[in-house]
Parts: structure tokens; C-alpha cells; sequence
């Protein structure tokens, strides 16, 4: 036992957890800690420009790495700070750590300078949190909030750490001496419930894999055995946002993204489908449609390791609780050891209807020799980068749907995105955290120009840590998806979705001391891509784009799979009333 | 460990109610927790945020060495939405253990409750009479007032009540529902 202050143990249990960066942002309630943090150099920290943005890094730390990722902030305005991307983190499911300052104990309660009551704040929006009122418990409890954050389904957990308990000493707590914690979800499945998907696998007439982002957190052997178990099968494959890059892009078997703005095949499929499997996805309402008529005619699985994620939504016929890389492991040992077949005749059939509805081709849009389409746009840059050692952060909104659309993921941890809670402002933040957990990778941010706004001062942190991160944005002068749905069911009044007084991007970038790039003609666009590639810096990529294009395919809100809309689709007065309340 | 067992579709797949009932039902859960700062607006919270319904609920620490309390809580719902209910709070992460006592077999339900009732005459008569038929017990009294003290189901207290009303009853306190599985 080595007696420390509450400082010196909070960085010596990060490093005992295996922390190598700390995003964050001093302030009175945490001096103690960045006291700390001074006199040594095994932990980086990276300054943010607002605590939001630190969040989003470590979101996009996480994301990228497996790894939770740590956040610093001090007391009152630094933790609510924090909040929006605490609740983006536990929408997505991503790791995380908060570390908060608060005013001293003998303080708390009486309204003190930069109080907050931030447990009581966040309780809702993390998966657990603390107050931490006794220094001896306050390495344990960073302990058990690794554990917490990390286990079962992922999330963020915040440790509220008021500035006495900082400076006062105790014993550290070395992480194996922690005490065994009651936390530990199932991760191995029912045998029961596995044996009955393999036989719904063997029997199988016009099947469909459904995964989402649980693959992705399971860890990257998820992915490999989701691979292995689509290869063994031959069955089609369609993901949720959050799980792109789970199945390759590349792969045959695979469908493209599903959803409302998923592609006609993918989703027609999982309307069709005699036997779903959802693996590590949630039956989320962007995915769902109208509840009520969601894959009527099929028999579900569904693997999740959330008891709460079961049920929630659509009745399954095979629930499974339980850890995906786990479940599928077991799934495909029972399968060799059954020597297992499929329905090859019936699935050759579905594969036929398959093909038919691809090609319908529906991503197709007009193009045009005059402006840039957003699509065009991201067609290049995936043509331009594709084979480089690349991750994709992006905003909200249209060009988050294109570039889900648009851009192919062929390995999982290479996409992050806001897909829950819908942040814009997530992607700048984002991109920089991923780029400190991959210095030499190509890391593009793909983002509207009113997202990309919202956190635009985090530029400064690109620029002071030299991440060299690259955003390329889509501008349309507009809200595009807000003005979306106001031109397909507000009459066509635009609300308040056009961007007025946007900043000079290049001026701005050079404000910052970047690069700034603008391009608005198709014929220069594939050069000025690779000026922004070979720029040994961050670069600000104005590109300006057609002003209103509509994301497409879509499926209007409140209608099932089969009733989606196409790109030439005459789109006035499909979404009634009804569907507006559910956008 | 998540201990939801009996009765929690999400380990069995065979639920024999009716899926897509519209009954409400209302269930009796105890809830086994660490009894640590802010448990309670946990649970609370999670009712609340997600739009669950309260009926009745009861906290005390019952295991003083190991901090753990017992929650008690009489909530209302279809049947998936009490489904839901118990798997959220078995999210929860100070929770070791949800049961579901209308579920899992039969449970004996207690509430205790305070009336306090003012009259004179054959009014306090009446009322003293009524007393000992549903085994009150009076715990203070003056010459206008009597306070009783009255254990039982929530519904023997609801009939208590309805009989005190006209007999000068001017307040109640009810502890809310207590309750364990029969047998060992």
C-alpha cells in the first residue's frame, strides 16, 4: 500500500488502466489533477477548445481503438459541458471515462462557485456515476468505472471528484486489490437458443443477417466470425449504421446499409425475409419503420447483450443474451459439429429475387457537369482514398447518410458516427480523437457545414496537437435534412434551414493556420481531393454543392419496408400526418 | 449477475401471456440493491424517464453489514412493458437482483398505514368500533381524536379508509407495500 494524494492516484490508476491520452480542460476544481498531470509523461493530454468536444475525442478514441476513452473536466460548466456527448456515448454504446472536478465537500450544497450537481445532472445520460466524498475509495472507484464502462454493453461512466478529496491522502488501491464487483453481465449464450438458430439457419428459405453496432463493440473477433458465418452460409448481409464495416463492403454477400435512408435491396430484404437474424442490432425506429408491419412473414433471432434490448421493440422467436463474439463462436462450433446445410435451392431463389432488386439500382442520382452533387462528392473521395489506411468520422445529417450510402467500410472500428442520439458537431471532435489513436492513418471528417459549426473551435486543437485530420465538407447552404423534411412535409416552407453569413471556410482555415480548400466544379473536384490528401496538415474542404438535393432512398416515416421512395420518386404527399410526428 | 429468472421473456422463449395484450397489469417487484448515494433517484429516475407508472414504493436498508435495501415497487403495465420494467432495472448497475413477486408465485403483501380521525359522540364510538373489527390498534388519543395504526393489503386499507371518512377521518400516512415470496 503506497499513500498518495487523490490527485497523484487518479493519474496513477489511469496508468494502471492502461491510459495513454487524457482529453480535457482545466479548471479550479481539478488543479490538483492537472498539477499532476504536469510532473509526468506518460499520459498525454490533449487541451480541447470546449468540453463537448472533449467527449466527442474520446468517443472517437474509443470508437476506433476498442479502447475506452478518458475525459478531464472540471466542476459546473465543465461537466455540463460534457453532458451532450455523455449522452451520445451511451446512445452508441461507446466506452468512456469522465473524470470530474467538484467544489470541495464542506461546499457541496450550498450553491458554491462552479457547483453543479453533476452526478444528479448525469445520472440519466451515463451508465453509472459517482461521487467520490472519501479519498481511500477513490481508486477503487476509477477501477470499478473501467469495469463499468467497459463490460456488457459499453458505455460511458462519469466519477464526480471534489477538489478536498483531491488533495487529501489515503492508500492506493492497486486494480487487482479491488474488490470483486457484483457487475457482469452474461456474455455466453443459452445452448438452448443456439441450437435453435442453427436450425433456423439450416432451414432457412429466404434468409437475411441484421447486425449493427454490438458486432463492433464485441471486438474485432465479432467480425471475423460474423465473416465466417456469412461465408459458411451464403446468406445476404445488411447492417445498421453503427455496424458498418462489421461484414466488408467488398463482400458478395453484402446489401448495403438498411434503414430509412438504407438501400431498396437491403431493406426489401428484411421485409421479405422468412428468417432474421439480428445480430448486436436494437430494432431501432430508423430501422423498424412502422412496427406494426416490420418483417411480417419472418421467424427472428436476435443476439444482444442487453436484456433490456429483447423484446423492447419487435417480439423475437429466439432471443439470445449474450456477448456476439461469444454467441457466434458457439454458433459455428454446433454448426461443423451438425455438419450443417443450408437450404442451397431455396436460398439460390432468394438470391435471384435479390438480385432483380438491385437492379433497380438505387443509389443512381443525376448527375450534373455544372454543380457538384453531394454524391459525386463522396464517390470521388472514396475512389481517391479506398486502399489507404482510412476512418471516417462524420456530422449529422444528409451527408452523414451519403457517405453511409456512398463511402465502403471493408473492416470494423473505421466509422464513427453519431447514429443514436444525432449529434451534429460530433465529427470534427471526433476525427481529432481518432487521429490521436492513429497518427498515421488518413482520417477524414465528412460533414455538413452547419454541423461542422457547431464545433468548429476544436480546429485550434488539430492545429496545437498536429492532427493532421482532413474536413471535407459538403456545403449546401443549408440544413439539408431539416430542409429535407420541411420539403416533403411542411409544404415546402424552409424554416430556418438555410445557412445565412456562413465564414469564409479557406479564410477561416487560414485564420487557424491550415489549409483551406474550395472547390465548386465537378471537373476540378478528383485534384483538389488529392491536394487535400497530400497536405501534410489539417485541411478545411469547402466543397460546394448542389443546394438541394434529397438523400434517397428513404423510407417515409410511419411506413413499412416495402412502400420506401426512390430517387425520381414523385415525393409530395407521401408522408401523412401521422409519419410527421414520428421524423 | 443480471438475476432476472422466473418469468422474464428475455430468458425463456416461451412467454405464455399474451404478447400484444392492451391489460394492464400490475406487479409487485423487489429490488435488491447496494444501498449506495443515489440509488433511489436511479430507480426513480428510470420509471420516470421512461414513462413507467409508480403505484407504490418502499425503501429501507435491510442487510446493515453488506449495505444492501430493499425497493419494493407496485408498478403498472402491459405485459411487455413490465418485461421492459424488469430488464431496465436489471441494467442498472447497483442492482443485484430484480424479482417479480406476482410472477414468481404467491407473496404476501403488507402496508401499514396511520389514520387519524376526529369526532365525538357516536361518531368516535363507530369509529372505535370499526377499529377492532379490522384489528387496528390505537396508538394515540385525546378526547376529540384518536390516531389508529392499521397493518394489512393495500386493499383492506383502501376499505378501512372508505369507512373513516365519514366518521371524521382527517389524514392518512401509508408506508406503501412490503412484501416477500411465500414459503422457504
Amino acid at each position: 500500500m503506497t499513500q498518495m494524494s487523490g490527485a497523484k492516484m487518479v493519474v496513477q490508476a489511469l496508468r494502471d488502466q492502461g491510459v495513454e491520452v487524457v482529453f480535457g480542460y482545466p479548471g479550479g476544481a481539478v488543479l490538483p489533477i492537472y498539477d499532476e498531470i504536469f510532473q509526468q509523461n506518460e499520459i498525454k493530454h490533449i487541451l480541447v477548445r470546449h468540453e463537448q468536444g472533449a467527449v466527442h475525442m474520446a468517443e472517437g478514441y474509443a470508437r476506433s481503438t476498442g479502447k475506452p476513452g478518458v475525459v478531464l473536466v472540471t466542476s459546473g460548466p465543465g461537466a455540463t459541458n460534457a453532458v451532450t456527448g455523455l449522452t451520445d456515448a451511451l446512445l452508441d454504446s461507446i466506452p468512456l471515462v469522465v473524470l470530474s472536478g467538484q467544489v470541495p465537500t464542506f461546499l457541496i450544497g450550498t450553491d458554491g462557485f462552479q457547483e453543479a450537481d453533476t452526478v444528479g445532472i448525469t445520472r440519466a445520460c451515463t451508465k453509472h456515476n459517482w461521487l467520490v466524498k472519501d479519498t481511500a475509495k477513490l481508486a477503487e472507484t476509477i477501477h470499478n468505472g473501467f469495469h463499468v464502462a467497459t463490460s456488457g454493453r459499453p458505455g460511458p461512466v462519469l466519477i464526480d471528484i471534489p477538489k478536498d478529496v483531491q488533495f487529501a491522502t489515503a492508500d492506493y488501491v492497486e486494480p487487482t486489490a479491488s474488490k470483486p464487483r457484483h457487475y457482469a453481465p452474461t456474455v455466453k449464450g443459452d445452448p438452448a437458443m443456439i441450437e435453435r438458430m442453427v436450425e433456423m439457419i439450416e432451414t432457412a428459405e429466404r434468409p437475411v443477417f441484421y447486425t449493427g453496432g454490438g458486432v463492433i463493440n464485441s471486438g474485432p473477433r465479432a467480425s471475423e466470425l460474423l465473416r465466417e458465418l456469412s461465408e459458411a452460409t451464403g446468406f445476404p448481409v445488411t447492417s445498421t449504421l453503427m455496424g458498418l464495416g462489421a461484414y466488408p463492403a467488398s463482400g458478395k454477400l453484402w446489401l448495403g446499409m438498411l434503414g430509412m435512408h438504407g438501400t431498396y435491396e437491403a431493406n426489401l430484404v428484411m421485409h421479405g425475409c422468412d428468417a432474421m437474424f439480428n445480430i448486436g442490432a436494437r430494432f431501432d425506429d430508423r430501422i423498424t419503420g412502422r412496427v406494426a408491419d416490420f418483417s411480417p412473414g419472418s421467424k427472428k433471432v436476435h443476439i444482444d447483450i442487453e436484456a433490456s434490448s429483447i423484446n423492447k421493440i419487435i417480439r423475437v422467436d429466439v432471443p439470445i443474451l449474450g456477448d456476439v463474439a461469444n454467441v457466434l463462436e458457439d454458433v459455428l462450433a454446433l454448426w461443423k459439429q451438425r455438419g450443417s446445410r443450408v437450404n442451397r435451392k431455396a436460398v439460390a431463389k432468394w438470391w435471384g429475387q435479390i438480385r432483380d432488386w438491385q437492379a433497380i439500382r438505387c443509389l443512381d442520382y443525376k448527375p450534373s457537369q455544372k454543380t457538384i452533387k453531394p454524391q459525386y462528392a463522396l464517390e470521388r473521395l472514396e475512389a481517391l482514398t479506398r486502399g489507404r489506411d482510412r476512418y471516417i468520422t462524420t456530422e449529422v445529417g444528409q451527408h452523414q447518410m451519403w457517405a453511409a450510402q456512398y463511402l465502403h467500410f471493408d473492416q470494423p472500428n473505421r466509422w464513427m458516427t453519431s447514429g443514436g442520439l444525432g449529434t451534429m458537431g460530433y465529427g470534427l471532435p471526433a476525427s481529432i480523437g481518432v487521429q490521436v489513436a492513429h497518427p498515421e492513418a488518413l482520417v477524414i471528417n465528412v460533414a455538413g457545414e452547419a454541423s461542422w459549426l457547431m464545433n468548429m473551435q476544436e480546429m485550434g486543437t488539430a492545429m496545437q496537437f498536429r492532427a493532421p485530420v482532413k474536413q471535407f465538407i459538403l456545403n449546401n447552404e443549408r440544413l439539408g435534412m431539416v430542409r429535407q423534411w420541411q420539403d416533403l412535409l411542411h409544404g415546402q416552407r424552409y424554416s430556418h434551414s438555410w445557412s445565412e453569413s456562413l465564414p469564409d471556410f479557406v479564410k477561416l482555415a487560414e485564420a487557424f493556420g491550415c489549409k483551406g480548400i474550395r472547390c465548386d466544379n465537378p471537373a476540378d473536384l478528383d485534384d483538389a481531393i488529392m491536394e487535400m490528401l497530400a497536405y501534410d496538415g489539417p485541411v478545411i474542404f469547402d466543397c460546394l454543392v448542389e443546394k438541394h438535393e434529397n438523400c434517397f432512398p428513404m423510407i417515409p416515416s410511419g411506413k413499412p419496408h416495402n412502400e420506401m421512395l426512390l430517387g425520381e420518386a414523385e415525393t409530395q404527399g407521401v408522408i401523412g400526418a401521422k409519419g410527421a410526428a414520428l421524423v | 449477475m443480471l438475476n432476472i429468472k422466473k418469468g422474464a421473456s428475455s430468458h425463456s422463449a416461451y412467454d405464455l401471456r399474451d404478447p400484444n395484450g392492451e391489460i394492464i397489469e400490475s406487479h409487485t417487484l423487489a429490488v435488491l440493491v447496494d444501498n449506495e448515494s443515489g440509488v433511489l433517484a436511479r430507480v426513480i429516475g428510470l420509471f420516470s424517464g421512461r414513462g413507467y407508472n409508480i403505484e407504490s414504493l418502499t425503501v429501507a436498508e435491510v442487510d446493515h453489514q453488506g449495505h444492501r435495501s430493499r425497493i419494493t415497487v407496485v408498478t403498472t403495465g402491459t405485459a411487455p412493458v413490465i418485461e421492459q420494467i424488469k430488464a431496465q432495472l436489471g441494467r442498472l448497475v447497483p442492482v443485484h437482483e430484480v424479482h417479480d413477486l406476482t410472477v414468481e408465485g404467491p407473496a404476501v403483501q403488507r402496508e401499514l398505514a396511520l389514520f387519524k380521525v376526529a369526532g365525538k359522540g357516536d361518531q368516535r364510538i363507530e369509529a372505535l368500533r370499526l377499529a377492532e373489527i379490522f384489528r387496528a390498534n390505537v396508538v394515540d388519543s385525546t378526547l376529540e381524536s384518536f390516531v389508529f395504526e392499521i397493518t394489512g393489503t393495500p386493499e383492506k386499507i383502501d376499505a378501512f379508509a372508505e369507512l373513516m371518512r365519514p366518521l371524521g377521518l382527517r389524514e392518512i400516512a401509508r408506508t406503501g407495500v412490503a412484501a416477500l415470496a411465500r414459503g422457504a
